[in-house]
């Protein structure tokens, strides 16, 4: 190992030392009395960790052999894998600590497996790959159990573990086939041995594999089983942070896999990718509409959502990429607002999920419920806020990459999509007046929820320039 | 057939049966110690190979410390397995036509075993040369040089599972005694006893 390598993973190695301090700090210096100071640090190193890869990193470095690739791609989803998890970080604090769950760990969770989501999106290697995937897997299982006394939360943690693994295991079983028939693991190896038109058939097993692999992580139909349970028992912080900074860390690493070890046949997995995504469009959009929790919905939502990332993917071009970083900088944004509000739904004390409690909110809290109307029309990609961009850019992606029966169906599961949104709009403001939410949000919360929704407004001048940074990330990728 | 033909089929046999009766003994404590069997005969399919490090790794981690502890808890649980295996039995036809299934599916693969042209050669790029190195030697200098980062990787995971057991089932409960080492010894005899004349015959 020389300088060079080790400089290429410097912010993870910075945010795995930090944690294991704050580990130290925490079992010696007062346990989970240092819960909240902890949460501030975790999240302000976060930030300072993605300024800094935002603001120095250039070029393309390699490591470690090529197992680590630190170009304009994984700077990219870095900073907003950092910036996700920090905020989650922060909105969570109050929720968790009233209701006795702030434990000092969680935060070093979340950090560890934020290092683990690091390395996903810059692997360039399989090895590298699944240590990622499974250092950020891990620390996510026991979070979703953090409510240990729940029956509901172990209930989450277990299956989440026993799909998790199940998962893992395929993608295993797909790195070991490309591996016997590829003879390397690195990506830069794989894609000279994976041309169009001499592909062997053993490969293209591995290929599948690996895509059910990751499939699962993304939630995509027709491995989406576990993620409404999931959503439903974790508590709300964790939800949070699941429907956010994962995704996108799964996503890129999708990506990666894709065009960096298996660029060079984009037709063979381009349909594949393809089905996947009309399939989680469609069963997100209709699935969701027969939903009254909100956890649950958000999970369907989420499904849906991921339909129109991969959309970008399956294109297989650089604007597919382009579209599809673009698609989830938003969808990051716009969850992060709709889950602060949800962390705020409480009645006496308890939280409550059912979106029937949100009738008339629009007459107790206006301005909770103008950002709430923002941000569920900027979800379900009504013109025009930012949400729509998103939904455009992956689109137009498609359809460059003549792929306009993909395009027609994203455009029919997003009007679907669209009934399910419009229902809780519905019900804040002309629903009939009943038992109504009474929480106070907690000022960080507040905070989120309206920058994000003033961001889905003021976003759509020029998308503050994310445009064209995630161009130059997808050509980083797509060569 | 060789002698090494002739091991080679009696390891490989002892594995395929002992895996077996791993899964369909009744007794689970039976089935960890065909485990065992199973564990201890592929170690000698990788010597073998030649690959003895492997080999002893085999036995001293999966043996050694696994199995135990399978057997360990395997005892101390108080699992229903006749329970279980009448669940298993219920979807064991239907398993077994997947299973049957994805087997013929990849036996179809298989089929046209094909690899890349390529792939000898990237294979072979990574580890030392065989006749020059021991392979102890070289799978010290892979693990601790080209592939310090998944190594380092694997530590963290481990630490990550650490946490995580001990966040989900660790307990602090106030009320029993706990034992203060300080505390006794810095005890000082002279208070903690006292000493009385006992005269005989009259007791205190």
């Amino acid at each position: 190992m020389t300088e060079a390598d080790f400089n290429t993973v410097l912010p993870e190695v910075v945010l795995a030392v930090f944690s294991m301090a704050a580990l130290l700090y925490g079992a010696y210096g007062g346990k989970d009395k240092t819960a909240p100071i902890l949460v501030w640090i975790t999240s302000a190193i976060m930030v300072a960790i993605a300024l800094w890869i935002g603001v120095n990193g250039a070029g393309v470095q390699t490591g470690f052999g090529g197992m680590i690739v630190n170009d304009a791609f994984s700077r990219f989803a870095k900073v907003t894998i950092l910036l996700s998890g920090a905020a989650v970080l922060l909105m969570s604090e109050s929720y968790l600590a009233k209701r006795d769950l702030l434990r000092f760990e969680y935060p070093l969770l979340v950090a560890l497996a934020t290092v683990g989501m690091m390395i996903m999106v810059s692997a360039g290697d399989l090895m590298a790959l699944y240590m990622g995937l499974e250092l950020q897997s891990l620390a996510l299982y026991v979070v979703a159990a953090l409510r240990r006394d729940s029956v509901k939360s172990t209930e989450a943690g277990l299956k989440y573990f026993v799909l998790g693994a199940l998962s893992s295991g395929m993608l295993l079983y797909g790195a070991s086939l490309v591996y016997g028939y590829s003879g390397t693991t690195l990506f830069s190896g794989i894609i000279q041995t994976a041309n169009a038109g001499e592909i062997s058939l053993g490969l293209l097993f591995g290929l599948v594999f690996l895509i059910t692999g990751l499939a699962f992580k993304v939630s995509a139909v027709p491995f989406h089983m576990w993620t409404p349970d999931v959503y439903e028992g974790s508590p709300t912080p964790v939800t949070a942070f699941f429907a956010t900074a994962p995704k996108v860390a799964a996503m890129g690493l999708f990506a990666r896999l894709l065009f960096d070890a298996f660029g060079g046949v984009t037709g063979d997995w381009g349909q594949v990718i393809a089905l996947l995504s009309v399939a989680s469009m469609f069963l997100g959009a209709f699935a969701a509409i027969g939903q009254r929790n909100i956890k649950r919905l958000m999970a369907y939502s989420s499904i849906a959502h991921m339909g129109f990332a991969l959309m970008g993917l399956a294109a297989g071009t650089a604007g597919g990429v382009q579209a599809m970083l673009i698609y989830m900088a938003i969808y990051v944004t716009m969850n992060i607002g709709t889950f602060a509000f949800i962390l705020s739904m409480e009645r006496d004390g308890a939280p409550v999920t059912d979106i029937e409690s949100l009738n008339q909110l629009s007459k107790h809290e206006p301005l909770k419920a103008l950002a709430m109307l923002v941000l569920l029309f900027s979800l379900a990609g009504v013109p025009p806020l930012v949400g729509f961009f998103g939904k455009f850019y992956v689109l137009k992606a498609a359809v460059d990459a003549n792929m306009a029966w993909l395009a027609v169906a994203g455009v029919v599961a997003s009007v679907i999509g669209a009934f399910y949104y419009l229902r809780i709009v519905f019900y804040m403001y002309f629903g009939e007046e009943g038992n109504g939410i009474d929480g106070q949000m907690a000022p960080i919360a507040w905070a989120m929820l309206m920058v994000s929704a003033a961001i889905m407004v003021v976003g759509v001048i020029n998308l503050f320039g994310i445009e064209a940074l995630a161009a130059t990330a997808a050509d980083a990728l797509v060569k | 057939m060789t002698v090494f033909d002739f091991i080679f089929y009696l390891f490989a046999i002892t594995v395929v049966t002992a895996g077996l009766l791993t899964v369909v003994s009744k007794n689970p404590v039976h089935s960890v110690l065909w485990l065992i069997l199973a564990f201890l005969s592929s170690a000698g399919l990788f010597v073998l190979l030649g690959a003895e490090f492997v080999a002893m790794l085999l036995i001293i981690v999966y043996v050694g410390a696994v199995a135990v502890l399978f057997l360990f808890v395997v005892m101390m649980l108080d699992v229903d397995f006749a329970e279980l295996k009448g669940e298993m039995a219920k979807y064991m036809p239907l398993a077994l036509l997947m299973g049957v299934i994805i087997l013929m599916q990849l036996a179809l693969a298989f089929g046209v075993w094909e690899q890349s042209d390529k792939a000898a050669g990237l294979r072979a790029a990574v580890t030392p040369d065989i006749t020059e190195t021991h392979n102890t030697a070289a799978l010290g200098m892979l693990i601790y040089d080209d592939y310090i980062l998944p190594f380092q990787l694997a530590g963290l995971i481990l630490l990550v599972a650490m946490i995580g057991a001990i966040v989900l089932t660790l307990r602090h409960r106030t009320d029993i005694k706990r034992q203060d080492i300080l505390a006794q010894m810095y005890r000082d005899p002279a208070k903690a006893m006292e000493l009385k004349d006992v005269k005989p015959g009259q007791g205190l």
